[in-house]
């Protein structure tokens, strides 16, 4: 599957964190990269969304709605920061 | 074009996401680029697609009157405005193109005077979405088409996929610190932003947004 990118899900990722959240920066707890949600790889065709990390593919965070609630998986990220 | 009561306005390049429920309660959403400017009608452009979930609906059975669910509008990476300058340049791969008319669009209905330089690949002319406003393009704009897979007779433009050396010739020099914007489908993007970086521009400087096959934009 391709990957789209943080755009993408900007719409799921202000429900779940109530704010704009792509030029949010995240620091993978791989590999230590940092960089803007925007960037980062996104697949968001299977069950729940998956974002990955850009420069090392760790996975960054899940976002799964299960029967109306949103399950999110951050542990993947060491620091989730917002944007300007 | 959508009348949204109580939208709040949004910037050049952002989205809104189209929710559809149908009746035994499956839900499918897509996201798509606002193609009209700040101030404008809200307006979408969408590229039907045969096996489309959503696509086939709002561009066959939709009518006007109809409401939608929609959220909006999102997005505050891929965005311009005249605050951020230029020079511009923009590179659309397909339907790459709808959030990057709505800068277009901006630009001049904010008086901006930032050069802007469009680079935009289609399969054929009957493929080029906004033929007729890009042709009457404002001064201080430059669009450069490509063609690469079927052009018409006497078609003096470019004839192949956007590649370093089409970008080579086409973009402005690094040393006019330019601002680059470049929307299309994921491989057309990575293609893109690699090229630009090759030639010297800074990732920094490179804004990407990405689209599938299926489904969105």
């Amino acid at each position: 599957m391709e990957a789209l990118d943080g755009n993408a899900i900007a719409g799921l990722l202000l429900d779940v964190f109530g704010a704009e959240m792509t030029t949010a920066t995240g620091v993978c707890a791989h590999c230590g990269a940092s960089g803007l949600l925007a960037e980062q790889m996104v697949y968001n065709r299977a069950p729940g969304t998956v974002v990955r990390c850009r420069s090392c593919t760790w996975v960054l965070m899940v976002l799964a709605d299960v029967r109306g609630i949103y399950c999110v998986d951050l542990r993947g990220l060491v620091t989730l920061e917002l944007g300007g | 074009m959508l009348d949204v009561p109580e939208w709040p306005g949004h910037r050049a390049g952002q989205h809104l996401d189209i929710r559809l429920t149908a009746e035994d309660g499956y839900r499918a959403e897509r996201e798509y680029s606002i193609a009209s400017a700040p101030g404008e009608p809200v307006a979408i452009t969408v590229e039907r697609l045969d096996d489309g979930e959503v696509s086939p609906y709002l561009t066959e059975e939709l009518h006007t009157g109809d409401a939608l669910e929609l959220r909006g509008p999102v997005g505050g990476y891929f965005v311009w405005g005249p605050e951020d300058g230029g020079p511009l340049l923009l590179v659309a791969g397909g339907s790459g193109i709808v959030p990057l008319r709505a800068m277009l669009r901006h630009r001049v209905r904010s008086g901006s005077e930032v050069p802007a330089r469009l680079l935009y690949s289609s399969r054929t002319l009957e493929d080029v979405i906004y033929r007729a406003e890009l042709e009457g393009h404002d001064e201080g704009v430059e669009v450069v088409h490509t063609l690469t897979r079927e052009q018409p007779a006497g078609w003096t433009g470019y004839t192949r996929r956007v590649d370093a050396e089409l970008l080579g010739e086409v973009a402005w020099p690094v040393g006019e610190s330019p601002l680059a914007f470049v929307c299309g489908p994921t491989s057309f993007v990575e293609t893109v932003a690699d090229g630009l970086v090759e030639l010297g521009y800074s990732p920094e400087r490179i804004k990407t947004e990405r689209f599938g096959a299926t489904g969105g934009k």
